[in-house]
């Protein structure tokens, strides 16, 4: 029954419409099958996670190899949220990304987009779903290799570059990731994750077991862009094409803090006292430096997207500092906002690309008055803006309260300091683009963009903003899923 | 129609009224039809639900859960009903007045202008009638986010910089220390719903709850408790209807209606009368009340004047329920009422000035009462109110909020509630003598009354000023019920 | 064990903590390429060298043979090396853009190419 093979085909779709696109060599056609497989995969993952919820825990062994010799696909509630969440940003941002990548890219190229993007799906959807440590490295690098791609195709030069800074940093930290692996699975002879936390308890608090951790962590933080690993991103998500910076603002980083979580509470937590351990401290100032000085980078910062971007640096500071607490209400913080700002920081990104397609430039001082020739994009930008500040009514408000919640209980007081310091910049940043956009006279590029973007650009974008209020109001799904995923990632750790 | 269709209706017909007037905005008499039509729902709204909650009831909405254990929900309870009563009643007076203002004065944007305003009775209500903290706080800080159009609406280097200073204060305190204070509470209690007799039960230290109400005070920076109160003077560069219903009524009322509803319900004044770590409260409040008093005393500019005045009169009512004797939270919950009719009734005289005779300055205006006869008698009723003298309303609520401070035995309190009568009388009294007894200066340009409009708005809230102190058993019984019920 | 009983680590060791200085301290993109290189080799050497037991054979099932060597590292290394090579293969490609695009490989130069373009926008 097809029902069964669920978890293997949310992976093989993906990777087998890749070659399709590069055969068929067709733009359109390139676009129609992504768009196609984005929606397939969504389905998938959202029976899987309805499968997950009623059934609980869904095993499938890659060519009937039983675990833990095997390669085991091995869904649970976090993973199926993750996988939700992954494909869902895909399905959206691709009906955009048409016109988005038409505009942007010579013509020539775009059925390599359109691969190059499901490839990308595809390795991303593999690092949620696969249970094996070794093949999360390879569908790592498949997702990698193929945004690196990516990004290379912005418009202009400095793509390039940024697009080389990622590559040699990516590279590195997925090298320390499967050097980390290498550690493990010398130790405990396994790769299979469920076993890896078994098998941990036989070694213990060995000193390889604890290099393992401290190269895992580091080399996914890159992946992450923990501040202050952060660098490779703020150019990365400026200079590529904008249907890909918002399809990567909202996953790429999100599905290796997934990997991050895994491991660190899934296999570490089993056998070593976390709290007993620099880890988590550490984790939680390194978070706390990110939520303030990359906020006040990007309170400073004069293009657009590069304040997005720093934004983005400090929103994972968020999500890392909800880890770092170890409770109930932290770790539902952190993958609620993997969620919350997934689709805050996917829509930003998406209107960014109308102003740039409209003005030409996202250098703010070219904004000036643009709410006036565009006024449901700056719209748009100012309530996704709102969810970036935390305001009540909004996602971001969600974790903001559950971060806070989780800081009091465990009696940080500096920690509730920072979270609140932090939205202030946010409201900072996000108020230095209303100024610009509402209340200054037109500037000359503002009176280029004649009107409102293309609506095949403005739906998508703004149906993710009305997800932005509407998971901050009714929060049965997105807060009740984070709320099992917690469960599950707490359950393994000590 | 039941009381909570009521409830939501009245929140909702201003929201779809908004709506309205921004796609009516090619045609003014439409769109000001528009926005009477969305007033009178809402009163009628606001009316229809009076004698339900004065025979008892406490009609409850709940729209739905935002997190586990809190929803957005609705409750009306006397106080809720009295600050409703305010809003509603104030607002189709207030609509009146500015289509007299707007057009006088030939104001750009009147399309936006009427939207925002709208919005933000909408969220004045929600306010009004939330069930919990959770309600309350995303009401409130929409209702900040609905006033920065209007507190901008010259979108000059002006409007920016006091939009900042706006946003950035009111902002700045709630999502920061009103946030921390309620995730405290509910991280303390798991219980953040408005209650009789308060949630804290018995098991926090008094050192803890001294903390909390400093940020729930000094987090609700709309009650505008120095040092947090430089807002207020900013939002002043806003047309004056906005000054008159927003920053003289729903805002700020907003913002002293949420401190006596936490205190009330939240702390339960039972529960912390007496204790040690509450004390400061009545002497910065007290301090706020005398400060704000001697800056408006030295104010030339009349909505400057005005707004300290505010800044003065709002930390009566705080200090009132400060006080933490029945008589006096009775005292506040009146005088949020007194405060809102006397001050938008010298808010519209001081916007009617402006449009007549374009002036701003107490020192221009001597002799203007011969020109504006209208005006300067609402001007001095409202100030004899504020002053406490009757037969204004404003005698009613000092009077209950010093026999409050006489039953506690606060002499302090007693002797900043004298000074700050003298204090009242020496930054209003002036202004009307200059405008009766003085000669006007000779250059002055001739000018009459201001638009028809206008006078009918101001002449209506200046009798209710003087309606109010012979019909105060009204709002006296609400808020009986507010003491009685706790 | 002895320092010299552990002397594949440090061979390990040696090569990575060469390939990371590499890629930090030259600015010279291709450079750069071969510290990732070195660097990624190193991983391999980690994972193959305990794989190997002295005297060990292929795990093949007989009686003749009781000492098997691990065949899995070298399985997984396979999928590493090829995920090296694309690595390698699209940095090189991603130089060459970047060499048609700026005229050099160095990564100062680039950066002060950057600066002047921000500049440019600037006035534009």
């Amino acid at each position: 029954m097809i029902s069964e093979h669920l978890p293997a085909l949310q992976v093989v779709i993906p990777l087998l419409a890749a070659p399709l696109i590069v055969l068929l060599r067709g733009g359109r056609a390139g676009w129609l099958i992504a768009t196609l497989i984005s929606w397939t995969a969504l389905g998938i993952a959202v029976a899987l996670l309805i499968q997950v919820q009623s059934a609980g825990v869904i095993s499938y062994a890659i060519g009937n190899w039983p675990p833990p010799w095997g390669i085991e696909y091995r869904v649970d509630a976090v993973n199926a949220f993750v996988l939700v969440l992954v494909s869902l940003i895909s399905a959206v941002v691709l009906p955009y990304a048409r016109s988005s990548i038409a505009a942007e890219v010579p013509s020539d190229r775009h059925y390599l987009v359109y691969a190059m993007f499901v490839l990308c799906l595809c390795g991303l959807l593999g690092m949620a779903i696969t249970g094996d440590a070794f093949n999360i490295f390879v569908f790592l690098e498949i997702s990698s290799l193929s945004g690196y791609v990516l990004i290379a195709l912005g418009r202009s030069r400095s793509a390039l570059h940024a697009a080389f800074q990622y590559l040699i940093m990516g590279t590195i930290g997925a090298t320390f990731y499967i050097i980390g692996v290498g550690l493990l699975y010398l130790m405990t002879g396994t790769l299979n994750l469920v076993d890896m936390a078994v098998r941990i308890a036989d070694v213990g608090e060995t000193r390889p077991v604890l290099a393992a951790l401290a190269f895992i962590t580091v080399g996914l933080s890159l992946k992450i862009a923990l501040f202050p690993l952060h660098i490779w991103l703020p150019g990365a998500y400026s200079g590529a094409p904008t249907a890909v910076a918002a399809f990567m603002a909202g996953t790429a980083t999100k599905v290796s803090l997934y990997v991050l979580m895994r491991f660190v509470f899934g296999i570490f937590g089993m056998r070593l006292d976390l709290l007993a351990l620099p880890l988590l401290d550490t984790l939680a100032v390194l978070s706390v430096a990110a939520m303030i000085v990359a906020s006040l980078v990007a309170v400073f910062e004069r293009d657009l997207r590069r304040l997005l971007a720093y934004s983005s640096v400090a929103q994972i500071g968020y999500i890392t500092l909800g880890l770092s607490f170890v409770n109930a209400d932290g770790m539902t913080a952190s993958v609620v906002h993997l969620f919350n700002h997934a689709i805050t920081k996917t829509a930003l990104f998406m209107l960014v690309g109308g102003i740039l397609l409209r003005v030409g430039s996202d250098r703010l001082d070219a904004l000036a008055g643009l709410a006036r020739r565009m006024p449901l994009t700056c719209a748009g930008v100012v309530v996704a803006g709102l969810s970036l500040i935390g305001v009540p009514g909004t996602a971001g408000f969600i974790t903001k309260w559950h971060l806070v919640l989780a800081a009091v209980q465990n009696g940080y007081w500096w920690v509730v300091a920072a979270i609140a310091t932090s939205s202030l910049l946010a409201a900072a940043y996000v108020w230095r683009f209303v100024e610009m956009a509402y209340l200054r006279p037109l500037s000359a590029e503002s009176a280029n963009g004649r009107s409102e973007e293309p609506l095949a650009w403005l739906l998508p974008a703004l149906l993710l903003v009305a997800a932005c209020v509407y998971f901050g109001l009714d929060t049965s799904q997105s807060l009740g899923g984070a709320r099992d995923a917690a469960a599950v990632l707490l359950g393994g750790s000590k | 129609m039941t009381p909570q269709n009521l409830m939501l209706l009245a929140v909702t017909a201003p929201v779809l009224g908004a709506l309205a007037v921004a796609f009516a905005h090619r045609s003014p008499n439409v769109r000001e039809g528009l926005s009477f039509t969305a007033a009178g729902v809402v009163l009628a709204c606001v009316l229809g639900l009076t004698p339900g909650v004065m025979g008892g009831a406490r009609p409850e909405l709940q729209l739905i859960e935002i997190l586990p254990g809190v929803a957005l929900a609705f409750r009306l309870e006397p106080l809720g009903m009295l600050f409703a009563l305010v809003a509603g009643v104030l607002w189709p007076i207030s609509t009146l007045y500015s289509i007299g203002y707007m057009r006088g004065n030939d104001e750009d944007h009147q399309s936006r202008f009427f939207a925002c305003f709208a919005l933000a009775i909408a969220c004045t209500l929600g306010i009004a009638f939330s069930a919990n903290l959770l309600t309350l706080f995303l009401f409130y800080e929409l209702l900040t986010l609905v006033t920065y159009p209007l507190v901008t609406h010259h979108q000059d280097d002006e409007a920016r910089k006091a939009g900042r200073v706006y946003l950035g204060i009111l902002m700045g305190t709630s999502l920061t220390l009103m946030l921390i204070a309620i995730v405290t509470t509910w991280s303390m209690t798991g219980n953040i719903e408005f209650t009789p007799g308060g949630v804290l039960g018995n098991g926090i230290s008094n050192a803890a709850i001294g903390g909390l109400l400093a940020l729930f005070i000094f987090g609700i920076g709309k009650a505008a408790v120095m040092p947090i109160h430089r807002w207020l003077p900013a939002a002043m560069v806003a047309p004056t209807p906005v000054s008159a219903l927003l920053h003289a009524v729903a805002v700020v009322k907003a913002g002293v209606f949420s401190v006596v509803k936490v205190v009330v319900y939240i702390f339960g004044v039972e529960r912390i009368a007496g204790l040690s770590s509450v004390d400061w409260l009545p002497f910065i409040t007290g301090f706020t009340i005398i400060a704000a008093s001697v800056v408006a005393l030295n104010s030339d500019n009349l909505k400057r004047r005005l707004a300290y005045s505010t800044i003065s009169q709002l930390s009566y009512v705080v200090l009132a329920v400060a006080l933490l004797t029945p008589l006096s939270v009775i005292g506040a919950a009146l005088h949020i009422v007194t405060h809102a009719v006397s001050k938008i009734t010298l808010f519209f005289a001081a916007g009617s000035i402006y449009t007549a005779a374009h002036k701003t300055n107490v020192s221009e205006m001597d002799g203007i009462a011969r020109r504006m006869p209208w005006t300067m008698a609402a001007f001095t009723v409202g100030a004899l109110s504020l002053v406490g003298i009757p037969p204004a309303a404003g005698f009613f609520s000092k009077w209950y909020i010093i026999l409050g401070a006489a039953e506690g035995g606060h002499l302090v309190v007693l002797a900043v509630l004298a000074a700050s009568t003298l204090l009242n009388a020496a930054y209003f009294l002036p202004v009307i003598y200059a405008a009766y007894f003085r000669t006007p200066a000779e250059d002055a340009h001739p000018h009459g009354e201001a638009p028809l409009s206008m006078i009918v708005a101001m002449v209506i809230t200046a009798t209710g000023v003087l309606a109010l102190f012979f019909g105060m058993e009204f709002p006296l019984t609400l808020a009986r019920q507010l003491v009685s019920s706790s | 064990m002895t320092f010299a009983g552990h002397y594949g680590y440090w061979v390990t060791m040696l090569l990575m903590v060469a390939g990371l200085y590499i890629i930090v301290a030259s600015s010279n993109l291709i450079k750069k390429l071969i510290g990732l290189a070195i660097f990624q080799t190193s991983v391999y050497l980690l994972y193959i060298a305990p794989g190997k037991l002295i005297g060990g054979t292929a795990p093949i099932v007989s009686e003749q043979f009781t000492v098997y060597s691990n065949p899995l590292p070298h399985v997984l290394i396979l999928t590493a090396i090829v995920v090296g090579i694309a690595t390698l293969a699209l940095g090189l490609a991603l130089v060459v853009r970047i060499h048609e695009a700026y005229g050099t490989t160095d990564e100062d130069e680039i950066l002060d190419a950057q600066g002047k373009d921000d500049q440019g926008g600037a006035r534009s």
